[in-house]
């Protein structure tokens, strides 16, 4: 089927050519950082994580996302998301395959990936995490490939493959847990250590995930003439919006443990990410802006997709607008906030503060080019068969 | 059959390609390295000079996980009254003078580098 | 008793008194050596023949400690600069001009800083006036071992936490991990801030990408030599070195006879260095 991908107009290779060329500049940074060492991202031994592992713990709640889409129409038999159940597990493996790299970029000895398979420990997260995150991605690219197979041969799909179907659910679930277990099982770091680290993660990836499907669904309808179909959409806003209230309630109920208990170690990351963090005379606040972004895109972007009078408008740029600043708002929260904010303050309650510089950027937007080239095309073969049926 | 021309065409450039070594040295593997012998006149290693040979980077694995890993810090080897303890720098290096004489003769022929030196540290590194 | 026989037994005790059942067995089993290794471990044993009277004893149930006197460090100010001069020396741990590239493995800090969980109000000054010195806990409950995914980092027969810089992958999960911080990562390569003509010619350097710490001088211990710390502080019993599993060993003792207290204790990870204030 890949032939399909072969086949396209010429913006369709327009992009691909600039995605392509920004995963060649990432590419040569990547070798800089490769020859040099870490030293080369904005990353000490005070915030020792830093886009790469926010991005991939955002990344992981987009993989896990798709689900959302299987869950009804397998489980449920919601027959609407049928065409578009594709385009969630094909989002997933791009998702997935942009965690694993970033999990290589992050590494000091990148070479020496293949110790956590010889030396496995099962008391380690991450060794489950890998053992998750590979597992999902094998059973997507199975799953995904065998249905469209077998649409294309317009036949139905073997009976083997929904017992996969149906593993990859918990399987979802399970990737953004064992997610959060790399961060809420560890001691002396209070941001992180909470046991809502988990529901939150999922909450929020439920919402972003769809969300972004949405504006690409909409996006195709503008490019590819595919159309999700309209039914399909409004379920899958309403998922949003549960999912995305959920998430900030979840955030609403850090903030009341820390404030209301008034522990200072419960309240430091909060006051450094929203307010800003007073220590021995300088506030500390380069995430204050990342923070608010999150609560303003939240409340324009569930606003527009909420409002009867922007949901049922004519013009569906609202509600991709919307969606959008969902996926946005949650990137801020999970991809930036969570992560680098854990690390603040330091367990010598001392305040680090961290800046990327251009090389770790551009490594970080290269693997997102990387994303988005594999989604394009994979969405090409998928509508590529799509278009092939109806013909 | 289509285009066998061009697949039979396509195989040869292959063979030739991945034999390409074997042609450029005319089926020569080259002068065999003689490496230094031991300095300070020792005449014996911690194990026969064979086994050394062949399989002295399992016998420094075996080591390094006796004494970082185990804490089993018991002597290599006895020679004349003399201990020796199981330590590439404290030991091996102590006779054999020279990385570049020694280890980097048959490594550089063998096109092996072991990632040894990036930690530990060379005679030749230190005055 | 030949080697294979003698490391069963000590991988049934260890995995006995470790109280872990069945994780602790899995541990060993996966993390046991490959084939080759064991292969060569039978020519090792050929080749040793009678050479086995010299080996120490299996030495299960050590736990090394440490008891810091901050009395003595505050009565000669100089004390605290020399234990890191010495540490720094005998380790090679580079000194990079860049705070963000930094390595450390020993050095000294504020008493807020060092004992976030002793906050009480109005302090005295004499406590306010102790430069601490940190360095990592060897914790007997090590969160960056549950962490390491690859065992690169492990409790030691000993008790000390090592490191494996063979195998370290440097996913820093046990620097997130490590609630006390004492954790340094390199950034890029130690010998750029290293004087290799000055450095210590019996221990390695170590190499980009890979994590590091304070190892309570196993190197030393192990030999039967007191930690480079506790020797340059000469007669002034300012560091305390020995075996906390010993009833009768000099730091149970002073441990015994003295106030004591740990860094973060709440977080049940029983660190084994105490601090005498």
């Amino acid at each position: 089927m890949f032939e399909k991908a072969l086949k396209g107009n010429n913006n369709y290779w327009i992009w691909l050519a600039f995605l392509g060329a920004v995963m060649s500049i990432a590419g040569i940074c990547y070798i800089r950082q490769f020859t040099t060492g870490l030293t080369l991202t904005g990353m000490s031994r005070d915030v020792s994580w830093g886009l790469y592992i926010s991005q991939f713990t955002f990344l992981v709640g987009v993989a896990a996302g798709g689900v959302m889409l299987v869950l009804p129409y397998y489980i449920h038999n919601y027959k609407e998301f049928g065409r578009i159940t594709i385009l969630g597990e094909f989002l997933a493996i791009a998702a997935l395959l942009m965690c694993l790299t970033f999990i290589m970029a992050d590494l000091g000895q990148p070479l020496r990936a293949l110790n956590v398979v010889f030396y496995a420990q099962p008391g380690s997260m991450l060794f489950y995490d890998m053992l998750v995150l590979n597992g999902y991605l094998g059973l997507n690219i199975l799953c995904g490939w065998v249905i469209l197979t077998a649409e294309r041969k317009g036949t139905h799909p073997p009976k083997w493959i929904y017992f996969f179907v149906y593993l990859s659910i918990p399987f979802a679930v399970s990737i953004h847990t064992v997610t959060a277990m790399l961060y809420c099982g560890l001691p002396g770091r209070h941001f992180w250590l909470s046991a809502i680290v988990a529901p939150r993660f999922l909450a929020s990836a439920f919402a972003a995930g769809p969300s972004l499907i949405v504006v690409i669904a909409l996006i195709l309808r503008r490019v590819a003439n595919y159309d999700a179909g309209k039914k399909a959409l409004d379920k899958m806003v309403t998922i949003i919006i549960y999912a995305a209230i959920i998430n900030v309630f979840f955030v609403g109920l850090e903030f009341f443990v820390g404030f209301y208990s008034d522990i200072p170690g419960h309240k430091h990351t909060l006051q450094y990410l929203f307010f800003g963090l007073e220590h021995h005379g300088h506030v500390y606040d380069n995430l204050v802006p990342f923070m608010w972004g999150f609560v303003f895109l939240f409340v324009i972007g569930l606003t527009l997709i909420s409002t009867p009078y922007f949901r049922n408008n004519k013009n569906d740029i609202w509600i991709g607008l919307g969606c959008a600043s969902i996926f946005l708002s949650f990137w801020l929260d999970k991809g930036v906030g969570f992560v680098l904010g854990g690390f603040v303050p330091t367990p010598l309650e001392e305040v680090v503060e961290y800046y990327p510089p251009a090389n770790e950027i551009l490594i970080t937007m290269g693997v997102w080019a990387m994303g988005a080239f594999i989604v394009t095309v994979l969405y090409k073969i998928a509508i590529g068969v799509e278009e092939e049926m109806e013909a | 059959m289509y285009d066998s021309g061009k697949i039979l065409t396509g195989l040869a450039i292959f063979v030739l390609f991945v034999t390409f070594p074997i042609w450029y040295n005319h089926g020569d593997a080259g002068a065999v390295p003689k490496v230094e012998k031991a300095a300070n006149n020792a005449t014996q290693c911690v194990r026969p000079v064979d086994e050394m040979r062949s399989e002295h980077m399992q016998l420094l694995n075996e080591w390094r996980d006796d004494v970082l890993r185990t804490g089993d810090r018991s002597f290599a080897v006895e020679v004349d009254g003399k201990k020796y303890q199981k330590s590439l720098m404290n030991t091996c290096m102590k006779c054999h003078t020279s990385k570049k004489k020694f280890c980097d003769e048959c490594h550089d022929y063998a096109s092996v580098s072991p990632y040894c030196w990036d930690c530990h540290v060379a005679p030749e590194d230190m005055n | 008793m030949d080697k294979k026989r003698r490391d069963f037994l000590k991988i049934a005790g260890v995995s006995t008194l470790a109280g872990l059942g069945g994780t602790a067995v899995v541990d060993r089993l996966v993390s046991g050596t490959s084939p080759v290794q064991s292969e060569a471990a039978k020519h090792a044993d050929n080749a040793q023949g009678g050479h086995d009277s010299h080996q120490e004893e299996a030495k299960s149930g050590n736990r090394y400690g440490m008891v810091i006197d901050l009395r003595e460090f505050k009565k000669d100010p100089a004390l605290g600069d020399k234990v890191v001069e010495v540490c720094n020396h005998t380790h090679n741990v580079p000194d990079f001009p860049k705070k963000k590239d930094e390595i450390k493995w020993v050095w000294l800090t504020g008493y807020e800083n060092a004992f976030t969980e002793h906050s009480q109000n109005y302090k005295d000054q004499g406590t306010l006036d102790n430069e601490v010195l940190v360095m990592c806990n060897h914790c007997d409950n090590p969160p960056c071992v549950r962490a390491c995914p690859t065992r690169a980092t492990f409790k030691n027969a000993d008790g000390i936490v090592a490191m494996d810089y063979h195998r370290c992958i440097g996913c820093r999960f046990c620097m997130a991990a490590c609630p006390y911080g004492m954790r340094s990562f390199n950034w890029r390569d130690p010998r750029f801030a290293l004087d290799m003509n000055k450095i210590n010619k019996e221990f390695p350097t170590r190499m980009r990408g890979v994590v590091e710490k304070c190892n309570f001088c196993a190197e030393r211990v192990g030999l039967g030599k007191q930690p480079a710390c506790v020797e340059v502080c000469g007669s002034s019993k300012a560091i305390v070195f020995g075996n906390l599993n010993d009833p009768k060993s000099e730091i149970r003792k002073v441990l015994k006879e003295n106030y004591t207290i740990q860094r973060k204790p709440s977080l049940g990870t029983h660190p084994s260095v105490f601090y005498i204030v």
